[in-house]
């Protein structure tokens, strides 16, 4: 019963992976698909230290690599907020524009329990998921009265009014305008208020965050990080019950949210608990990455609540495909990527890069190309989305399929492992 | 005393007398028809019934308890399910998940956190939506999304979607509209089937008198919003004010 049963062509029908199948479950209880899929980014997210630094120290390739701890901890960072995100914009459709006032109260929350308990990271995190937790589900039982159009201008409402607060009213709690960090004089009732006349770093039980492993192999240098590796089980943790999610009654009901919300009235469920639960559990997520960034460096701005940021978490989650499992993860390393690599392209660099070119020529190549680096990388960036948007709408996910199926040599338009490509974005892959 | 009551249901939009006095009673077991002509007020009846529009005056009364201020997901946890005149399903679910959501709306009730658990372990509702598909015959069409399915095949995936929870009264709003004759009576044989089988009431809205002279039992004719009469089919093809209402214009 469970293996792809022949459909009879009577109609041009699209068959997609069967969602449901009894008795296929692997170890940790995922299908076996999943689980590659799982085992994938767990070698990914290892191995990033490595992956990330293909280019030896000192080549004129090295600017390319993105191997330092600093911006490792963004990419997984930026993967828990946008495997949350997408939870709540993947499975019910609900797009929520206000997601990073979650990520900043997670921050200042973290920041606070530094401030107060110690500099130990665990409580910094549990404390600031769980704030975010409360919070979202204020913001959610509000703004889920509405929906379509008007619940993302509630939303993104909430968070400016959000951003406001901190910048301005709540000073004395987030810090204003300096934003808020540790000083000598905090409590830290379990911990030390300083160390050698300065703050102490942040530590998991005495392993401080910033302690990095750095290995030379021939013009190579990887580094290993304290913090990236946490902040990296924390990521494989939150994905790993990311697609438990997908794959429970629960996921399927948050599926039946977007799809078609009358039928689920009259087939005796209730909608809204299940948007609102989707909608807190998204909103833990993002403030699970708030108390991990404040974990890496012990500082919250209130410009991480600001609406840029919320947006930029919508677009890593459309450019990798919004409902699929991996897609939010890459979406995050690719649009971080660009932020802190292309960004730092600069006319000297370019100029390296085409001396061979006749002069006239060399310059007009490096005007031609000038616009879409440095400070310009939004335009890269920009144009990149739309073409996804437009030419892959399932996102970056969808390209990788798009590509699997051209090796594979598949019959078209059957599909066994990918989603139809046409309707909205499945919950396979 | 039927298992649906509904006793001097009034309802008014404006200067519009949509339901005026309406007293209907569904016996149990029994496949009851509502038919009228356009503006009879047939549709705001079946939104009375289901919750969807609170009448002015009256009752309605299912199984004793009343429906009436109920939100819809609670009328259909009491057992009244719902066939829309446009099948309604999850089109961009596959055919399986379709009647899997049913049977875990009626295991678990109106809301759940059944977040880790797969739904793959879930095999007694596996099974029984397995069943269902076997007996609505669209079993080999379960990996499908739902969206693609034909117009008779959605009826029929809403139909099971329905029965799966074992509902004791079956509300259909014109189950047969803009079918193919074939089709009217593959889902005329279906409904007799079930009626049959599973014993659940029905009660039909319908246009097509083939439909409601092939399955029902009792009819109730309303016009302008009144019920006219309540007979047997036989009683109602020749009785003169129903012709005069109704069938003379058509026939």
């Amino acid at each position: 019963m469970t293996d792809q049963s022949s459909t009879p062509s009577k109609t041009e029908a699209v068959e997609v992976a069967p969602a449901v199948q009894k008795s296929s479950r692997t170890k940790m209880g995922l299908r076996k698909q999943d689980f590659n899929i799982f085992l994938i980014v767990i070698a990914l997210v290892m191995l990033a230290p490595f992956i990330l630094n293909p280019f030896p120290e000192g080549s004129g390739m090295a600017q390319f690599n993105a191997g330092y701890p600093d911006l490792m901890q963004r990419f997984v960072i930026f993967g828990i907020f946008a495997i949350g995100f997408n939870i709540l914009f993947g499975l019910t459709g609900y797009l929520s524009f206000g997601h990073a006032a979650f990520l900043g109260v997670g921050s200042y929350a973290g920041v606070w329990m530094m401030k107060l308990l110690t500099m130990n990271v665990i409580p910094a995190i549990i404390v600031s998921t769980a704030i975010a937790g409360i919070f979202a589900l204020f913001v959610g039982f509000i703004s889920l009265r509405r929906s379509g159009i008007y619940f993302s201008i509630l939303t993104l409402a909430f968070a400016q009014m959000s951003f406001s607060l901190a910048y301005s009213v709540l000073t004395p709690i987030t810090g204003g305008e300096t934003g808020l960090q540790l000083a000598l004089d905090d409590v830290r009732l379990f911990g030390t208020a300083a160390v050698d006349g300065s703050i102490p770093a942040t530590n998991l039980f005495g392993l401080a965050m910033r302690d990095s492993f750095e290995l030379e192999i021939g013009g190579w240098l990887f580094t290993f990080n304290a913090g990236y590796y946490l902040s990296a089980f924390v990521m494989l943790a939150a994905f790993y019950l990311s697609v438990r999610i997908f794959r429970s009654p629960f996921g399927m009901m948050l599926r039946a949210v977007k799809s078609n919300q009358q039928r689920m009235n009259y087939t005796g469920l209730n909608a809204k608990p299940y948007t609102l639960a989707a909608f807190v559990i998204s909103g833990m997520y993002a403030g699970l990455a708030g108390g991990l960034m404040v974990s890496m460096d012990p500082l919250a701005g209130a410009e991480r609540m600001f609406w840029t940021a919320s947006g930029e978490v919508v677009l890593m989650t459309i450019l990798g495909g919004a409902g699929t499992m991996i897609g939010p993860v890459l979406g995050a390393g690719f649009i971080k990527y660009m932020e802190n690599i292309v960004s730092k392209i600069n006319e000297t660099i370019l100029h390296q890069w085409f001396y061979w070119l006749p002069d006239g020529l060399e310059d007009f190549v490096i005007a031609l190309i000038y616009p879409f680096i440095g400070k310009g990388w939004h335009l890269t960036l920009g144009i990149m989305f739309m073409m996804v948007v437009i030419f892959l709408p399932g996102g970056l996910v969808e390209g990788g399929q798009r590509i699997a199926g051209l090796f594979k040599k598949r019959k078209a338009s059957t599909s066994d492992d990918d989603t139809t490509p046409k309707s909205a974005p499945q919950a396979a892959e | 005393m039927g298992i649906l009551e509904v006793k001097g249901v009034n309802k008014r939009f404006g200067g519009l007398q949509a339901l005026g006095d309406v007293n209907l009673s569904v016996a149990e077991n029994s496949v009851h028809a509502i038919i009228g002509p356009n503006g009879a007020g047939k549709s705001t009846l079946l939104n009375v019934l289901i919750g969807k529009l609170i009448p002015d005056t009256g009752s309605v009364m299912f199984d004793g308890l009343s429906v009436l201020g109920r939100h819809p997901h609670e009328i259909c946890q009491m057992g009244i399910s719902r066939v829309f005149q446009t099948p309604e399903i999850f089109g961009d679910l596959t055919v399986m998940e379709n009647v899997m959501i049913p049977c875990f709306a009626k295991r678990d009730g109106a809301f759940s956190l059944h977040a880790i658990g797969g739904v793959d372990a879930e095999t007694d509702m596996i099974d029984q939506a397995e069943e269902m598909l076997t007996e609505v015959k669209m079993i080999e069409k379960r990996n499908m999304l739902a969206s693609s399915l034909s117009r008779g095949d959605k009826r029929r995936l809403e139909m099971a979607m329905c029965l799966v929870q074992q509902p004791r009264l079956l509300l259909l709003d014109e189950p047969t509209a803009g079918m193919a004759r074939a089709d009217t009576n593959n889902t005329i044989d279906l409904l007799k089937e079930i009626n049959e089988k599973r014993k659940i009431t029905m009660a039909i809205i319908e246009h097509d008198m083939h439909v409601v002279f092939s399955l029902a039992e009792r009819i109730t004719v309303l016009a302008q919003g009144m019920p006219l009469v309540e007979d047997t089919p036989a009683n109602i093809k020749g009785h003169p004010k129903v012709r005069e209402a109704y069938l003379g214009e058509t026939a």
